[in-house]
């Protein structure tokens, strides 16, 4: 980890956290990251890297899908988590919209909103915030009373953005938040991901496969492989590292694009690191 | 005309019961996906907590009903944390079979206690009939009817508006995604196994209290099933509409038919029904697509 980092406060410490599916499966091999407070982290790597996974266990979610925390520790806020479940640390702060947004289809939007704002007693503190979500995101406003399934993809992405921010969280997690969205739709949810860490100082941890989005909009980004980080650094270091730009940015030497199955094929023959 | 009208009637007044019974159970089956197959003896024993505090004890109707009310509320808490949470990501089969076990349980357990001789309440409304119109309807049924409706129109409010409705509602979604809300997923199916046996033991309350009771009265919660599988096991307004379709055609139909065949129409109607609206529409009237069938 370098200096620059470890300088500032960090929100969210990992620090060689290994994970179990199922009691047999070894899915994060010694995995440490730090989240300093009031900045957008970005974790980038292939599917399967073990990404979600890394949040899951962050957020608490991992014990419902049978994973465990067999190794290392987490610490948030200078205080070491103990495997709570997200129930308890929604309430510490540490909030995770999950990968394929997930939102209630059976319930209205404004009833999901009501769900991010749960763990929440001050009525007119979520109302506030409430707002706030409007101002960011105004074509919720115009379908509170619908049903949630009925939502565009788009739409759908707002609303799990919205939750979240009703949520008040200190640590918010991202998980794909680009997934199957249209790239200027992407660009305006970045923008308001970049806003929201500005304007409510939230702190961020940003999973991606779109890594050119991601970095664009982070400090500090970690690249994952296989269960373990392989690379990590400031994001100037990142976007000028030529691995870096030939797989994760789709940049070749020639500086054209690459295929993304160009992209992949390369990296099943080379490794990062070894 | 008159005979049809006065059928449609009591058939209404009995759908009430069965929609509030039916009520407790989607409640318990949106929240957790268990088809809980003791609803019945929810109901009797539901109905043996009014006679022991109010013939046994001697207490006041409604404190006695607010007590049945307590009382259910923990015996479906003490299920859920007791038996089902241990139960969790084992085969639907096996949890079928351990509310199966529940209900004989509890049977045996109301023999026991209260033993099987046949019991029932004081008068607790006014005895003379309720007329409306040409139409004579018993007091009890028609009590009955409107404490049903009452409690129905309250679980739905609840259920609808309610923050722990919409809980609820968005744990039965998506239980991960309730989870990562900050809603305590665990302690929503102990809120839906004390609603539901709430509503189960009202239902029984308001039967005991027409026809008197026994620890076989379970068995009018059979009558359940063809009340859900009609209205779609997960659809509160399902569980109402079918429970009002049930009690106007075994009324009907048993009105009818009973005098011919010398009885029993009134129990096999309600299935013969089921099974032509299941052809028509295989997920129930208001069933979603994803519903498991019995
Ligand atoms: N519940 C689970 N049980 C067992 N194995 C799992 C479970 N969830 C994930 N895995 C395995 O863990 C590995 C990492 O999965 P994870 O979802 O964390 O990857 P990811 O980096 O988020 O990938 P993607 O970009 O495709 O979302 C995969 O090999 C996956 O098969
Ligand atoms: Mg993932």
């Amino acid at each position: 980890m370098s200096e620059q980092q470890s300088d500032q406060e960090a929100i969210l410490k990992v620090n060689n956290i290994e994970v179990v599916y199922n009691h047999v499966v070894l899915v994060l091999k010694g995995l440490s990251l730090r989240v300093p407070k009031g900045q957008i982290v970005s974790l980038l790597g292939s599917n399967g890297a073990g990404k979600s996974t890394t949040l899951k266990a962050i957020s608490g979610l991992l014990p419902l899908e049978d994973g465990e925390i067999t190794d290392g520790w987490i610490e948030f806020a200078g205080e070491q988590l103990r495997q709570e479940l997200p129930n308890v640390l929604v309430r510490k702060g540490i909030f995770q919209v999950m990968e394929g947004r997930r939102i209630f289809e059976d319930l209205t939007v404004e009833e999901n909103l009501a769900c991010g704002a749960y763990t929440r007693r001050d009525r007119s503190g979520v109302k506030a915030d409430l707002d706030k979500c409007f101002a960011y995101f105004p074509v919720l406003k115009t379908r509170l009373g619908r049903l949630a399934g009925y939502l565009s993809g788009g739409e759908q992405q707002m609303l799990a953005i919205s939750r979240a921010l009703l949520a008040r969280p200190k640590l918010m997690m991202l998980d794909e938040p680009s997934l199957g969205l249209a790239p200027l739709l992407v660009e305006e949810i970045f923008a308001i991901i970049q806003e929201i860490n500005q304007k409510e100082g939230t702190s961020i941890l940003l999973v991606e496969q779109n890594a050119q989005m991601a970095l664009s909009v982070s400090s500090y980004g970690y690249i994952m492989e296989n269960g373990r980080v392989v690379l990590d650094g400031p994001v100037e270091r990142l976007l000028a590292d030529q691995d870096v730009q030939e797989f994760y940015l789709g940049l070749g030497q020639s500086g054209g694009r690459k295929s993304y199955r160009e992209v992949k094929h390369y990296k099943r023959r080379k490794r990062w690191l070894s | 005309m008159d005979i049809l009208l006065q059928l449609i009637v009591s058939g209404i007044a009995v759908g009430g019961v069965y929609a509030l019974i039916a009520l407790g159970f989607v409640l318990i089956y949106k929240a957790t996906s268990i088809i809980n197959f003791a609803t019945g003896e929810f109901m009797m024993i539901g109905a043996y907590f009014f006679y022991t505090f109010m013939v046994m004890a001697g207490l006041p109707p409604i404190p006695s009903f607010l007590l049945v009310m307590f009382c259910s509320a923990l015996l479906g808490l003490f299920v859920e944390r007791a038996i089902l949470r241990h139960m969790l990501g084992q085969p639907t089969i096996s949890i079928v079979m351990v509310t199966i076990g529940l209900s004989s349980i509890l049977m045996g357990l109301a023999e026991m206690i209260w033993s099987t001789d046949f019991k029932s309440f004081p008068a607790l409304f006014p005895r003379a009939p309720v007329i409306i119109g040409d139409i004579i309807v018993r007091s009890n049924l028609f009590w009955g009817f409107v404490v049903a409706m009452l409690a129905v129109i309250v679980f739905a409010l609840l259920f609808k508006y309610a923050k722990v409705g919409v809980a609820m509602r968005a744990t039965a979604g998506d239980q991960m995604a309730a989870f990562s809300m900050g809603i305590n997923v665990r302690s929503m199916f102990t809120v839906a196994w004390s609603m539901g046996a709430i509503a189960a033991a009202l239902g029984g309350v308001i039967i005991g209290n027409i026809g008197g009771i026994q620890p076989t009265l379970g068995s009018i919660g059979l009558k359940i099933f063809p009340v859900v599988i009609l209205g779609g096991l997960d659809s509160i307004a399902g569980a109402v509409v079918g429970g009002f379709i049930v009690g106007l055609v075994e009324n009907i139909a048993g009105g009818y038919l009973d005098p011919y065949v010398g009885g029993g129409v009134k129990d096999l109607a309600p299935f013969v029904v089921l099974v032509l609206i299941l052809f028509i529409k295989p997920y129930g009237l208001f069933g979603k697509q994803d519903i498991e069938r019995l």
